[in-house]
């Protein structure tokens, strides 16, 4: 299956993608109204020592956040690990099972995570649509 | 074709139905539940009390679930296993036949003998589903609620009765609350962010006798209308122990999850584990393990081959707004970090990291738990950098690599 990967020489450090990831799974229509906010997207970029990257979830084969979820929220299908918000409880057991720090807390304080754009209206993931030198890419490997 | 019997109904019983499964799709199983409900998770009956999920959501698996992996349930309890004749048997004395048998009887409540404690009218324990409603029924804003045991348990009851009742205590032997999974110094941090938020706690003592509605501590007496029994969980053993099966402080079991009977696995809290961060055989009755050990013993029972090997304690739990993410052991070197409105211990030795304790600034904490687990020598990353915050940037340039360019 296509999954996201990134190459970290290829990257900017510019953030677009922690922004665009916000916005598409927002309600927004402009994204300028990101502008001010605090923003709490599924991709972060780390950066030190002019080196950065961005990391989302890596849709793990053998998902240990899927295996320790409490409510069975977190589940895989066809590849893609999804949360299940109705049924999240925000115990943040995938917080502490996850060994790349790609769950997080979300506004109302349950879990949130990168779900390849497949529950928003992306045809495929936005980080790396408008990632503006190709270090983020969609990809089988 | 293959007979499974899978005794239990909880995490590590969906467990092996999804391994079992993911190898053979076809052979009959059936399940023996003695608690009269659909799989559910267990942590989750004081979410339930708190009106955060619901009878409907807090369902472990889809309605649907058993029709679809062709799984029998039969809601009796079973009483004995013959593992000559491969049989198990219910407490009307039918007989069902095995090739292959779990056991994931999980844990029960441990109830310390005290004076005068079946005078008490209201008193529960805090395990099941059917402890919940029981203790739902009875609990209203005039209620006094005295709860025995500081642990997660405990503490998980006293924040979920919290809105419903008048006045809550809880009490503990040890000298300071969730001993079991924090420092010294992270219980004092909590025990006052609880108390901030109305729990009160009697601590170094025990109640030495009940009288009705009074328990003596002491030389104090405390009244109370509710008792809740939290002390702690002991495994639940004597199917296998009752045929000559080790057992300890729980089943025995190899890393395949096998008991030391031919044919019959186990695993859950019912079992005891090789915990790697300490490199000790003990129970680690935690929601994670008995998925992962079950579903290890399900692959195994449909002829896979699959081993857990990596058991390590793990625990995350929020009370009244503020979170603690656990890990591992606390042996060896200390390095405190400092945390605002929080709480950060990194606990390491031999160029290993042996566990943590975060309160407060949860995120991305997994990184620390995987450090643990994969035994990542700690001379291979920048552990400076890694203990102020977690991050994948610490890691080697190649490690990096293969973690955010490779399949994984």
């Amino acid at each position: 299956m296509k999954r996201v990967y990134v190459n970290e020489e290829w990257c900017l450090g510019c953030h677009l993608c922690e922004y665009y990831c916000t916005f598409a799974n927002s309600n927004m229509t402009n994204m300028a109204e990101l502008r001010n906010m605090i923003i709490r997207p599924n991709i972060r970029v780390e950066e030190n020592n002019k080196i950065s990257f961005a990391v989302s979830c890596r849709h793990c084969t053998d998902p240990l956040c899927v295996k320790s979820c409490l409510t069975n929220a977190l589940s895989k299908k066809d590849g893609v690990i999804s949360i299940d918000k109705d049924k999240c409880i925000g115990c943040f057991t995938c917080i502490v099972s996850c060994p790349y720090g790609a769950i997080s807390v979300s506004a109302n304080d349950i879990a949130q995570k990168c779900e390849l754009c497949t529950n928003n209206s992306n045809t495929s993931p936005l980080c790396v649509q408008k990632c503006p030198n190709g270090a983020i890419v969609y990809e089988e490997r | 074709m293959t007979k499974y019997i899978i005794i239990g109904n909880s995490t590590a019983a969906i467990g092996a139905i999804e391994g079992i499964r993911s190898l053979d799709t076809t052979s009959p199983i059936t399940l023996f539940s003695s608690e009269n409900h659909h799989t559910y998770s267990r942590p989750l009956i004081s979410y339930l009390l708190e009106n955060k999920t619901t009878l409907e959501k807090m369902k472990y698996r889809d309605d649907n679930f058993y029709e679809l992996n062709n799984v029998t349930v039969v809601y009796e309890k079973i009483v004995k296993i013959n593992s000559d004749k491969k049989q198990v048997y219910t407490e009307a004395n039918k007989e069902f036949s095995y090739d292959k048998l779990l056991v994931a009887t999980g844990s029960r409540p441990f109830v310390p003998p005290t004076k005068g404690l079946d005078s008490v009218k209201k008193y529960f324990t805090f395990m099941s589903l059917d402890d919940a409603l029981d203790l739902e029924k009875v609990a209203n804003s005039t209620s006094k609620v005295l709860i025995i045991g500081a642990g997660l348990i405990g503490l998980k009851c006293a924040e979920c009765l919290q809105n419903k009742v008048n006045k809550i205590t809880v009490i503990d032997l040890a000298d300071r609350i969730l001993s079991s999974i924090l420092d010294k110094d992270a219980s004092e941090f909590m025990q006052k962010h609880l108390e901030k938020n109305g729990i009160n706690f009697i601590l170094s003592q025990a109640v030495t006798s009940f009288n009705g509605n009074v328990a003596q501590i002491g030389d104090k007496n405390v009244e109370f209308d509710i008792l809740v029994m939290a002390v702690g969980v002991r495994a639940q053993t004597e199917l296998i122990r009752d045929i000559g099966g080790t057992v300890n402080r729980g089943i025995y079991v190899d890393t395949k999850m096998q008991t030391s009977i031919a044919d019959i696995y186990s695993a859950g809290d019912c079992t005891e584990i090789y915990d790697i961060s300490c490199d000790k055989v003990r129970p680690l009755p935690l929601l994670p393990n008995a998925y992962i050990g079950g579903n290890c013993a399900g692959i195994n029972m449909a002829g896979g081959e699959m081993v857990f090997d990596n058991a390590i304690p793990m625990n995350s739990i929020g009370l009244f707004g503020l979170h603690i993410i656990t890990a591992g052991s606390y042996i060896g070197d200390i390095k405190e970090i400092q945390v605002p409105n929080g709480y950060k211990k990194l606990f390491y030795q031999d160029n290993y990291l042996k566990g943590y304790i975060v309160v407060g600034e949860i995120e991305r904490a997994g990184i620390y738990t995987s450090l643990i687990r994969n035994k990542t020598p700690l001379d291979s990353i920048d552990f400076d950098l890694i203990a102020v915050n977690p991050t994948l940037i610490a890691f080697e340039k190649k490690v990096r690599k293969t973690k955010l360019g490779g399949k994984v």
